[in-house]
């Protein structure tokens, strides 16, 4: 008996969004199928720094981040393993008085948002972290903070959605979505075609292509992240580290995974292609990144790397996902272009879509990344 | 900024062979070597102040060696030469190269990608013991330092990289504990009329078996592995294996050299976005490369082993068709004879090929057969049984999926040692063609790059 082509909820694009929605839907009872052109998680939802950070993010995703932070440490008891997510804290580092205050402004600020930052002062950060650069005199801590491996983050929830009677297709390529009387359709490169009365387009940054096509156009940009990972050392850095700069270029961050490897990235983005599906590391960003580890953790830099990689984000003008329901049509939600931070507002992303599709509303507020602010 | 000129990349027997015909057409290349001299790993000269003869170093081969190294030296103060340099990446028309941890960029108009090959390498129970050597690592020692591996030296896996070597070391007065073949002399039979291409090096090889014989080494056909034995602090101990007949052997020994043939090298030609093919006589992936040496890329040739095993000969030609094609291709004059001349020979290099195709397989079936405990990479220390988890319960049925699951491949080697045996152990968990597994996409940096390195501004 061949399954049915039609369900409650139609789900296009198997990024960590895509993935963790179907989860989430499938707790709350609805039928899900969800069509993925390559394999669950292998684009920017695979590829990414892995940071599960709150702090830094605009206040008013504070709520959405929390509400994802919740559920990182429940991922285990949720799918049954836990993507390697380490509660290993966040730290942002200042190299000046100027970036200080800014830490000092934002952990002010985010407290009524729900996120206690700690501030640790000059003599403090070095006697805690005393691999740190001379450069750096202040820092922000966010100990309920981490990091996980986002190879594995976005496929767990699809497994997991799966053994709950999620449908997902891989290696299914959307050709164009439509709506057909009361229902969504989607007619796909092989032939076959899927409807239901619910859709969330979660496409990453080909969400742009499939938005367009239900009459709601966007602005999206696609660029690489920049990563680099180094030979294992024993495993004693802690908390994931980024350091606020004021320039792009002096930008770096880094965390160590439990197996002892120190991954990074930062220094800019680098070229990618949504039609050809690739992106590229550039040589030069890769020895910039050289020269801010020498600065931020001199240590670190006595390492090799060993691999470089990138993948491919989707970026929007004011640089804020899009999310939410359509502007025009009912049944049809969005969840896409997270502007290369989004994995570890994934899950919380998957949980407010699910309960939005669900229920009609969500008691997270999002209203900020809805896509009627691009609307003419 | 340098203009743009023609970079070769690897100064061995393709990379001086394409430097030579692009000196003699008026062209000044840059050569980019990542040792100390040049000659390659076959005709690998020794460092200076050691003093060891041609004939020596290397055999039969002595002419050869001798007639490359000495047009090398000529073309030297011709060409842009730079040794103990890595070509660690490509990027937008640029060859990023390191020496001594300053990093350069070098444009180029057109490129010769003379990368080599490395042993295949097929894994073992106790592998990851200390004292376990390919055999090109081990005739790396006895050539460069003039060092054995160890005292008593098992040889083990099928090519005729493991007679030369096992004969090396016989000759240098090192002791072989035994040659242990996993071909069979049926498949040798087999192969004999293609490999009558080249009767000379045929005589060779069989010369190097029966000295080998003469000298008292068992030289045994038709084996399969069981294990390497031994401690984490003392290293191997021994060697344990199924003779022909099935019955258990074990041989004492302190070292092991293995390796199947060769793989290889193509992280270089991955970077400059050259396209692949599958080869279904070895079950390895090559760059898709005419005879002439041209890539699916325009203004980018492959020569040598690292596009197609032809062996050193097979290399100097695969040199110089890589040169007359890119000569060719900018417009200049070409003695389209000496083309035909070389063509025809490599006709000839690849039915040989073929014949030590079929004369030396490769074991793909100890892939399937690896018990889940042995290692498969050993830079990461993941288990063929880990690997078999993530195809069979994560749905990872590509090589690059299961490398992201299991981190088989991720380590320092980039996949080197690991991704072929690999493969073969994900195609049969998810019994599917070992082609449909793909292949582990290059990455830079070539080899591990120290944070250390500086760019220099151009």
């Amino acid at each position: 008996m061949s399954a049915s082509p039609q369900a409650d909820v139609l789900i296009i694009g198997g990024g960590i969004m895509g993935a963790s929605t179907a989860f989430f839907l499938r707790k709350r009872g609805l039928s899900v199928i969800l069509l993925e052109r390559g394999l669950v998680g292998q684009q920017a939802s695979g590829v990414n720094f892995g940071n599960v950070r709150r702090q830094g993010r605009i206040l008013s995703q504070l709520p959405l981040s929390n509400r994802a932070n919740e559920i990182w440490y429940k991922l285990k008891e949720l799918l049954g393993e836990d993507a390697e997510f380490l509660p290993s804290g966040h730290l942002r580092c200042a190299y000046d008085s100027e970036r200080e205050a800014v830490l000092e402004k934002y952990a002010s600020e985010c407290r009524e948002w729900g996120l206690d930052l700690e501030m640790i002062g000059k003599a403090e950060i070095r006697k805690r972290y005393p691999w740190l650069g001379p450069e750096v005199i202040a820092g922000s801590l966010s100990p309920l903070d981490g990091h996980a491996n986002p190879r594995l983050a976005a496929p767990a929830f699809g497994r997991a959605a799966a053994r709950l009677g999620a449908r997902i297709i891989e290696n299914c390529e959307v050709l164009s979505l439509e709506r057909d009387g009361l229902d969504f359709r989607a007619i796909c490169a092989d032939g076959r075609e899927f409807r239901a009365p619910a859709m969330l387009v979660s496409s990453g940054a080909w969400g742009d292509r499939m938005s367009a096509q239900m009459g709601e156009p966007v602005t999206m940009a696609v660029r690489g992240p920049q990563m680099a990972v180094t030979e294992p050392m024993p495993y004693k850095i802690g908390p994931a580290i980024g350091v606020a700069v004021k320039v792009p270029e002096e930008s770096l961050y880094f965390r160590q995974v439990k197996r002892g490897n120190i991954v990074f990235g930062g220094c800019g983005r680098g070229p990618a292609s949504a039609d050809t599906r690739r992106a590229y590391v550039l040589p030069q960003i890769t020895l910039a990144q050289f020269r801010q580890m020498a600065r931020l953790a001199p240590p670190v830099a006595k390492l090799n790397i060993i691999r470089v990689w990138s993948g491919i984000e989707g970026y929007m003008p004011d640089d804020l996902p899009v999310m939410g329901p359509s502007a025009k049509v009912p049944g049809l939600h969005y969840a896409f272009g997270f502007c290369g931070h989004g994995f570890q507002i994934g899950p919380g992303v998957g949980d407010v879509m699910a309960e939005l599709i669900a229920t009609g509303a969500t008691s997270t507020p999002i209203e900020p990344f809805s896509i009627r602010r691009f609307s003419a | 900024m340098a203009e743009p000129g023609v970079i070769i990349i690897g100064a061995g027997p393709a990379g001086v062979r394409a430097a030579e015909e692009l000196v003699a057409a008026g062209l000044q290349p840059t050569l980019i070597e990542e040792g100390r001299r040049d000659g390659g790993q076959i005709y690998r000269r020794q460092p200076d102040h050691f003093k060891r003869e041609y004939t020596t170093l290397y055999g039969s081969e002595a002419a050869r060696a001798a007639d490359l190294h000495q047009s090398f030296d000529k073309l030297r103060a011709r060409i842009d030469y730079r040794p103990e340099t890595l070509a660690w990446n490509i990027s937008e028309g640029h060859v990023h190269l390191v020496s001594e941890q300053r990093s350069s960029r070098l444009p180029y108009s057109a490129l010769i990608i003379c990368s080599g090959a490395t042993d295949r390498l097929m894994p073992v129970p106790g592998w990851e013991l200390a004292g376990t050597y390919s055999l090109g690592a081990a005739q790396i020692a006895l050539k460069s330092q003039a060092c054995a591996i160890g005292k008593r030296v098992v040889f083990m896996g099928s090519g005729p990289l493991l007679y030369l070597v096992a004969y090396q070391y016989m000759k240098a007065g090192a002791g072989v504990a035994a040659v242990l073949d996993t071909s069979r002399l049926r498949h040798r039979i087999a192969a004999l009329p293609k490999l009558l291409a080249r009767p000379a090096v045929l005589r060779l090889g069989m010369g190097y078996v029966s000295a080998l014989r003469r000298a008292g080494v068992p030289v045994l056909n038709g084996i399969q592995p069981v294990a390497i034995d031994g401690d984490r602090e003392d290293g191997v101990r021994k060697i344990v294996f199924h003779e022909s007949s099935g019955a258990v052997r074990e041989i004492e020994c302190d070292a092991v050299a293995m390796g199947y043939h060769l793989r290889p090298e193509t992280q270089l030609a991955d970077l400059a976005r050259c396209a692949f093919r599958f080869d279904a006589g070895t079950r390895q992936w090559f760059p898709d490369v005419s005879m002439e040496g041209r890539s699916s890329v325009a203004g980018v040739y492959l020569a040598g082993d690292g596009a197609r095993i032809l062996g050193a000969e097979g290399a100097e030609n695969a040199g110089r068709l890589a040169a007359l094609a890119l000569l060719k291709d900018t417009g200049r004059s070409v003695d389209a004879n000496r083309v035909a001349s070389l063509l025809a020979a490599q006709e000839k290099m690849d039915r040989f090929r073929q014949g030590l195709v079929q004369a030396f397989p490769w074991p793909a079936d100890q892939a399937a057969a690896l018990t889940d405990d042995t290692i498969v990479c050993r830079c990461e220390c993941i288990t063929a049984g880990e690997l078999r988890r993530v195809v069979r319960d994560m749905g990872a049925q590509e090589a690059n999926r299961a490398k992201a699951f299991s981190r088989v491949g991720m380590g320092r080697c980039q996949g080197r040692y690991c991704g072929q045996a690999g493969a073969e152990v994900i195609a049969h968990a998810c019994g599917v063609p070992l082609e449909q597994v793909g292949r582990l996409r290059g990455q830079g940096p070539v080899k591990p790059l120290s944070i250390h390195t500086i760019e220099e501004q151009a």
